[in-house]
Order: structure tokens, then sequence, then C-alpha cells
């Protein structure tokens, strides 16, 4: 499937998600990883340590609407696999995040804003390990 | 206060993910497709989120610490160790077959999408099962899979 190359929406996009990073740091002191922040929401340490959390996944949740209050359309969410591939790959997802303790966010953007060698070397590996899935998937199996 | 900040900085993070298009699976895939039909925005979302984040980092840790808690919670720097990378590995093979990665999935969630909340209970399950096994094997704290790099 098909998308059109956005580098001017990426861009904001992408510079509004590390305003994110920032603000948290700012005001909370907390690194903004979608895994830590999901986990411990599901798993809290306390009142305290759910409350922040919790608040933040509802935000995110605003994010398409927010989205949708300035364009008038929600953005296009295309799953180009079938359900049985989708729960393979969620739960890989969430085995590997957990092991390697960060995803996209938390690795990708915060771990590499800090020059943390471990996100350095997390990033590494699941960029060409991501590659490989999708070579595999789009050129080998035809999925 | 400090909870509505919260909220609006959730609001933000997931309003960035829609904007960059980063919701969307079909496009996230096209990113690692180059050898079929490839689409470089996600590295103008990575660059975008990286040049704010590395600056205000930077800004943000001249403070003695956070305006609403008493410390920054920075995760250690500690050596690199298998873990880490089978981990990482993993959730690669995973994000390539499904096209949504955490911080994607979780905005996504807010549309109540069936695909989205399938994949989201898949990783749930996929995280608690490993906190159980790993934790088992006593590996980790009773709280919070160590490192808190997230």
């Amino acid at each position: 499937m098909e998308t059109a190359f956005t580098p001017g929406a990426s861009l904001i996009g992408g510079a509004l998600i590390g305003l994110s990073a920032v603000l948290l740091m700012l005001v909370r002191g907390r690194i903004m990883g979608a895994t830590g922040i999901l986990t411990g929401a599901l798993l809290p340490a306390g009142y305290d340590d759910w409350i922040w959390r919790a608040l933040l996944l509802m935000g995110m949740f605003c994010g398409p609407w927010v989205y949708f209050a300035v364009t008038g359309s929600l953005p296009a969410i295309d799953v180009p696999i079938s359900g049985g591939l989708l729960l393979l790959g969620g739960f890989l997802v969430g085995v590997g995040v957990t092991l390697g303790g960060g995803c996209t966010s938390g690795h990708g953007v915060c771990g590499i804003a800090r020059l943390s060698h471990r996100s350095l070397a997390a990033t590494a590996t699941f960029m060409l390990t991501t590659g490989l899935a999708v070579y595999v998937m789009r050129h080998v199996l035809g999925v | 206060m400090r909870h509505l900040l919260t909220l609006l900085i959730g609001a933000v993070f997931g309003t960035g993910i829609a904007v960059s298009g980063m919701i969307n699976p079909a496009k996230v895939i096209n990113f690692f497709d180059v050898a079929g039909s490839w689409d470089p925005s996600l590295a103008f979302v990575m660059g975008g989120a990286l040049c704010v984040t590395f600056v205000g980092y930077r800004l943000v840790r001249r403070r003695p610490c956070p305006i609403y808690d008493p410390s920054f919670a920075i995760p250690q720097n500690r050596p690199l160790d298998a873990r880490l990378i089978v981990g990482s590995g993993l959730f690669g093979i995973g994000w390539g077959i499904a096209g949504f990665c955490p911080g994607g999935a979780l905005p996504a969630l807010g549309t109540a999408n069936t695909q989205v909340i399938l994949f989201v209970a898949a990783m749930i399950v996929g995280i608690l099962c490993t906190r159980l096994v790993v934790g088992r094997f006593a590996m980790v704290p009773p709280h919070g899979l160590e490192p808190r790099t997230y």
C-alpha cells in the first residue's frame, strides 16, 4: 500500500513529540517512553505513581481528536495485515519492549537525546530487525 | 495544576503522533520498505523529535529539579547486556510485522479502532507474560524491570 511522503507534517509532528518529552521532563522529571508509561499504569507502585501515567495516557487518546478538530477528519489508520499477524506482532512488541526496557519513544527519542549508549544500541538493533521483518513479510512471504 | 499539565502533555504527544503520520502502520512499514513502496517520512519525525528533545533536555537539566517533583527520574547508564539487544531485536520484529509501536498505538486507541484494540491487547499480554516469567527467575526487583530507560 503506497503512502504519501509528508516531510512537513512529519517534521512538525516529530517536533510536537519532542516538545512533549521536554515538557514531561520539565514538569514531572520523567522520560516520555510509551512502554514505561503503559506498564507503570498497569502495574503501579502506588496512587502517585499511577495517576500521572493514567492522565498522560488519557491525553494521548485525545491526540487523534485534536487532529480532527483542526483538519476536520481523523488521521488515517491503515493496517495492511491480517488479525492473526496483528496479534503476533503485538505480542512480540510487548515481550520485546519489556525485555529491552523501552521502545521508539523511550530509547529512540529520549534515550538518544540523552546520548545513552544503551538507547543507541537498542535503537540500532530494532531499526535493523524491523527492516528485516518488513523485507521478509513483503518480499519473501508476500504478506 | 500538575494533573492538568500532565494531561495536556499527553495530548501534545498524541497530536504529534497523529500529525506525523506515525499513527498509521502502513506509513511506518513503508519507511522500512526501501525495496518497495518507500516513504521516508519516519526519518523526518525522528529528526524533528530529536532536535527538540536534544536541546530541550539540556535546558531543563540546568534546573535543580522538575517543577512538581523533587528530582529527575533519569535511568542510570549501565553497560550493554544481552537482554537489551534480544528484547530490542524482538520488538523490531513485532514492529515490522504489525507496523504499530507502543507510542503509535496508544494515541490511536483514542479512535476505538478495532485493529488497534487487538494490537494493544496482544501487546499488554506480551508485557505481562514477560514480567511474570522474568520476575520468576528473580532477575528484577519487584517493581519495574530495570533499566527504566522509559
